[in-house]
């Protein structure tokens, strides 16, 4: 039994592999930049529009008002990253109900990739926002000696986003693998189901914490509110 | 190992053009195709704003003229019913006018027509009265009527009293005209020498007389000098003859009256059936 899908490696040239990670990323990557392609070719401003062009809508607002909701006052400068973020790892969760899906985010790389994305983004969105000087001085709050705490919890919750995600989903993928060798009918499916809910909370507390961390660095006043959650 | 580092780069570059695609054909053309919608829908609220503004003006502006009409109207009512009713009166006195001159006017024709009737009425009764006395005459006594007349004629020249033949006389004899005698009808010669040698005899031998028939004479004979008459009239016949025929035409007149009220009441009842 494979614990990642970066185990299940289709083609292999030295360094350079094709292993199910990718292949299933390319898939829900296909499928949603298609769908969006699709949908969004035939766009109407009217009050009357298609179904396709109004769960989108419905979609793309959610997770602005999501945005706004935390605090991050314009919304539509983060949205392409959180928002990815976001239906990457939904798509990835919902995939699973397909039999034979391995979700992209059940593999560490993965997860750590994301995590580290996170990483990156809430510095460059703070120094973005406040300038690198007071960026980093942040750091130093509330006295200079909490700078390797800051830093050290940076990292932490980085490991955490990361592992937490990947335990998840990973977690979801065995419990249903080891259920369909002891109990192959029923109980795989509400397992199954159950994992889907599981996977769609994650993808949302993912986003979520995303969300947190870059509002916490865009604004001195929200780190600190950041910081007692 | 549970981290792959080709896959973490391979996701690293993977996620990087996810996001840059979705920015590309989702995000900003959804957010866009919103922005359009909430400013149509806006400038659309505006627009009706506007309008709605701009219909309560003229609501206003209507309101007030319906004010003015209603108040206008009532004026203007006012003033035809004023000038309908002064119309009304001034037709009302025309028609009177016109009613009492065409009643007067009828009552004319009918008091002319009347009159017609009556002369020739007269006339036919003098025409009838003549024929059968002069039948009677001549069917009883053997004598026509002409003599009859000529001999009362002369008989009542002859009970002339003196001053009045006297008078007579000197008219005839200041008029410088021939003596005319009508007669209802052309009498015979030997009828006319009588009453002419009677005439002459008053008048004296000399006197021009002449003889003129004319159906319209009621008396019979006339004789007009200056002014004087002589004759033989059956005027007080036909005067009392035409009393009687009254008479009967008021009875006859009155009994169809009667008879036409009753029926009138007849009718009347019969309607009440219906």
């Amino acid at each position: 039994m494979n614990l990642s899908p970066d185990q299940l490696i289709y083609w292999q040239m030295g360094f350079i592999k094709l292993n199910a990670t990718i292949v299933f990323t390319w898939l829900v990557m296909l499928v949603l930049v298609l769908s969006s392609i699709l949908i969004t070719r035939k766009l109407s401003t009217h009050l009357q529009r298609s179904r396709w062009q109004n769960l989108l809508e419905v979609v793309v607002i959610t997770i602005n008002q999501q945005i706004e909701e935390v605090g991050l006052n314009q919304p539509h400068k983060y949205l392409g990253f959180l928002g990815s973020l976001f239906l990457f790892i939904a798509l990835s969760a919902l995939g699973t109900i397909i039999p034979g899906f391995e979700p992209p985010t059940g593999s560490l790389s993965t997860t750590a990739v994301l995590a580290l994305c996170v990483l990156v983004a809430v510095p460059m969105f703070g120094i973005q926002d406040q300038g690198l000087a007071r960026y980093l001085s942040t750091y130093t709050k509330p006295t200079i000696i909490m700078l390797p705490f800051n830093i050290i919890s940076e990292i932490s919750r980085t490991l955490a986003l990361a592992v937490r995600l990947f335990g998840n989903m990973m977690s979801g993928a065995m419990i249903i693998a080891i259920l369909l060798t002891i109990t192959p009918f029923l109980f795989p499916i509400v397992m199954t189901l159950l994992g889907l809910l599981t996977g769609i909370v994650q993808a949302y507390i993912f986003f979520v914490l995303a969300t947190v961390y870059i509002a916490a660095a865009t604004s001195t006043q929200k780190t600190s509110a950041a910081s007692v959650n | 190992m549970l981290i792959d580092w080709f896959t973490v780069i391979a996701q690293l570059i993977n996620f990087l053009v996810l996001v840059w695609l979705l920015k590309r054909f989702l995000y900003h053309p959804i957010l866009d195709a919103i922005d359009a919608r909430e400013k149509r829908i806006a400038d659309e609220l505006a627009d009706a704003y506007e309008k709605r503004a701009e219909a309560e003006k003229q609501r206003e502006a209507f309101q007030q003229k319906n004010a003015d009409f209603i108040a206008h109207r009532a004026t203007s009512m006012a003033n035809v019913t004023a000038e309908a009713k002064a119309e009304k009166i001034r037709l009302l006195d025309l028609v009177r006018q016109e009613s009492d001159a065409l009643r007067s006017k009828l009552s004319l024709a009918l008091k002319s027509e009347q009159l017609t009737l009556q002369d020739s009425l007269t006339q036919k009764t003098q025409e009838e009265v003549f024929l059968i006395v002069r039948k009677a005459l001549k069917d009883l006594a053997e004598t026509s009527l002409e003599s009859s007349m000529a001999r009362v004629f002369i008989a009542r020249l002859a009970a002339l009293k003196d001053e009045d033949k006297v008078s007579l006389t000197s008219t005839f004899e200041s008029a410088s005209q021939p003596l005319i005698v009508h007669t209802a009808f052309d009498f015979p010669e030997a009828e006319r020498s009588l009453i002419k040698a009677a005439l002459q005899d008053m008048l004296g031998a000399s006197a021009d007389i002449d003889f003129a028939s004319d159906p319209n004479v009621i008396s019979g004979i006339e004789v007009n000098v200056g002014g004087q008459k002589i004759a033989w009239s059956i005027a007080d016949y036909l005067a009392i003859l035409t009393k009687h025929v009254n008479q009967v035409m008021q009875l006859h007149d009155e009994s169809r009256d009667k008879d036409q009220a009753i029926d009138g009441e007849g009718q009347g009842g019969h309607e009440i059936h219906v």
